[in-house]
């Protein structure tokens, strides 16, 4: 299956401590990585220097033929990255159309890439001019994902998207996570817990201290549980 | 973005122009000669309420876009002899020429930093005004002969210096100037200033080049700031030192505080508020600064986002 994203050995500081150390990771294109790790492992720095918010002191990374690393911040997106951070992020005092609006307005998209998100997230539709501060948890997180999905990616950064969430917006965003991968958008899902990935995701990349350990099939973890122990003693 | 409440904010904007209008004719000769420096003013206002109210960026500068519109229209009328809307257009691109400058280099730093470097921009405006002494006069200033201020149109001649040719000048550049935010605000380019306001990093993760449209809302606050200036210099036919000061780079601040920040009508009504508790304290004491102090301390107790601003938070929330 061909690399839709690629890490080579990036190297990533804030200020003069090193918190990514050689990471290497291949996301293949349709397919769900999960990064596993404790909290300060470096996942979120991760999904940060593919978006070019964090700068990348040496490696590459690339999207295709493009080298993201070479990019300005604001043009990772228009290459066909998207990237929905943990806690959300959206504007809290915009209506859920002008959420929407935001996304759409970066990389020009109309109303037919409006409808085709609000497919996918039918709740957001009758919603549309509701503040979005007032959404629930679970609402907030279709939302921050239909923001994304208004910049039609290539591959899609998720950061914790369960987190706090109710079981059955879990099951939603898994849902909504899978549909995506049958389209063949490629997704990158940072997780603290194994059980919340193991449905979803193709491989589990480890990360530990800011080194990727290990990546492995999920099948593989699914027959021997106790690797996720034995890598980074999460579960 | 927003499509619903527009024929009501076309109905508001418009209906104050023609109030406005209307007190061309109402107004006693003083409050008329007032009011022209108002909504000349105002227009300054309005150009720091798109850099500081939609933008979130805080200048402690901007009396250089001001002073660049009143001395671009002034050194090329009074010394180049050139036609008032000649002058007029020079301010313009005098205004926009720094603000493209000062955005560039300006904009590297953020907050504090930000609010001391567009001070040292308008203090080395301020001193070269002073500097170049032989042709600005400096604090004394220069002042236009009224031949010199008419405006030439086919088949007639405005004469800025009678009150209400006056009156209708200042007024054609204040609706001009609120149509021109009005459509800024509601257009997607007022809505990524916003969102920028916001989160910046947020803006940037969702592909917008941050730096480029702060860049461009520096250049249309300088624009605004400067057309103000020009229509000053040309209105009342003074260029003096004293507009590029620190003190007005602090007023259009303490105008759009109190009319309401990130609000179309916030700095008019600022503005119009802050000359009036001036003009009638200052008639009762020589302590007017005081009295004034004490009123906004009370407007910022009870009226935290200003006039227009709490308005729109509390009755309101289809102001724009």
């Amino acid at each position: 299956m061909a690399a839709a994203l690629e890490l080579d050995r990036i190297n990533c500081f804030y200020g003069n401590v090193q918190v990514l150390h050689d990471v290497s990771l291949t996301l293949r294109q349709g397919e769900v990585l999960c990064l596993l790790g404790r909290n300060g492992a470096g996942k979120t720095t991760a999904l940060k220097a593919i978006m070019g918010l964090v700068p990348v002191r040496s490696g590459t990374i690339r999207l295709g033929a493009v080298e993201l690393t070479a990019l300005p911040a604001h043009a990772v997106p228009a290459a066909g990255v998207a990237y929905v951070p943990q806690g959300r992020r959206l504007f809290a005092e915009l209506t859920v159309a002008e959420n929407l609006e935001i996304g759409l307005m970066a990389r020009g998209k109309g109303r037919a890439v409006r409808d085709a998100v609000l497919a996918l997230f039918p709740v957001l539709r009758e919603r549309l001019r509701q503040v979005s501060g007032t959404l629930s948890g679970g609402e907030q997180q279709m939302l921050a994902m239909a923001r994304a999905l208004c910049l039609e990616p290539q591959v899609l950064l998720l950061d914790e998207p369960t987190e706090g969430l109710m079981p059955a917006m879990i099951a939603r965003i898994r849902e909504t996570v899978a549909g995506l991968s049958a389209r063949g958008v490629s997704t990158v899902l940072v997780e603290q817990r194994v059980d919340a990935v193991l449905p979803v995701a193709d491989r589990v990349a480890f990360i530990e201290n800011g080194r990727n350990r290990e990546t492995l099939d999920v099948e593989r973890l699914r027959a021997d549980p106790d690797l996720v122990h034995r890598y980074v003693g999460v579960g | 973005m927003r499509t619903d409440g527009l024929a009501r904010i076309v109905a508001l904007h418009l209906g104050l122009v023609l109030l406005l209008l209307a007190l061309n004719w109402l107004l006693p000769e003083y409050h008329r000669g007032v009011f022209s420096r108002i909504l000349v003013l105002a227009v300054f206002a309005m150009g720091y309420n798109v850099m500081f109210g939609y933008t979130g960026l805080l200048s402690l500068g901007h009396a250089m876009f001001f002073a660049a519109g009143l001395y671009g229209a002034g050194l090329t009328v009074y010394h180049l002899g050139w036609p008032a809307p000649a002058g007029f257009a020079a301010g313009l691109a005098a205004g926009l020429a720094l603000a493209l400058a000062v955005g560039v280099l300006a904009l590297r730093t953020t907050g504090v930093a930000f609010m001391i470097v567009t001070l040292m921009f308008a203090q080395v405006i301020y001193l070269l005004t002073l500097y170049f002494t032989t042709y600005t006069r400096g604090e004394e200033g220069l002042v236009l002969a009224p031949e010199d201020r008419f405006i030439a149109l086919p088949g007639a001649v405005l004469d800025p210096t009678d009150p209400s040719t006056r009156y209708l000048l200042a007024l054609a550049l204040f609706a001009a100037a609120l149509a021109a935010t009005v459509a800024i605000v509601r257009a997607p380019f007022g809505r990524t200033l916003v969102a920028i306001r916001e989160n910046e990093e947020r803006m940037r993760m969702l592909g917008y080049d941050v730096f480029a449209n702060k860049l461009a809302a520096v250049a249309v606050s300088g624009v605004l700031c400067a057309a103000a200036g020009a229509a000053y210099a040309l209105l009342f036919g003074y260029v003096g030192a004293g507009f590029a000061s620190i003190q007005y780079s602090i007023l259009p601040l303490l105008w759009v505080l109190l009319g309401g920040a990130a609000t179309t009508l916030g700095p008019i009504v600022g503005t119009l508020a802050m000359f009036y508790v001036v003009d009638v304290t200052s008639g009762y004491t020589s302590a007017y600064l005081l009295v004034v102090g004490l009123a906004l301390i009370l407007l910022i107790l009870y009226f935290p986002r200003g006039l227009v601003g709490t308005l729109r938070e509390r009755w309101l929330p289809w102001l724009p």
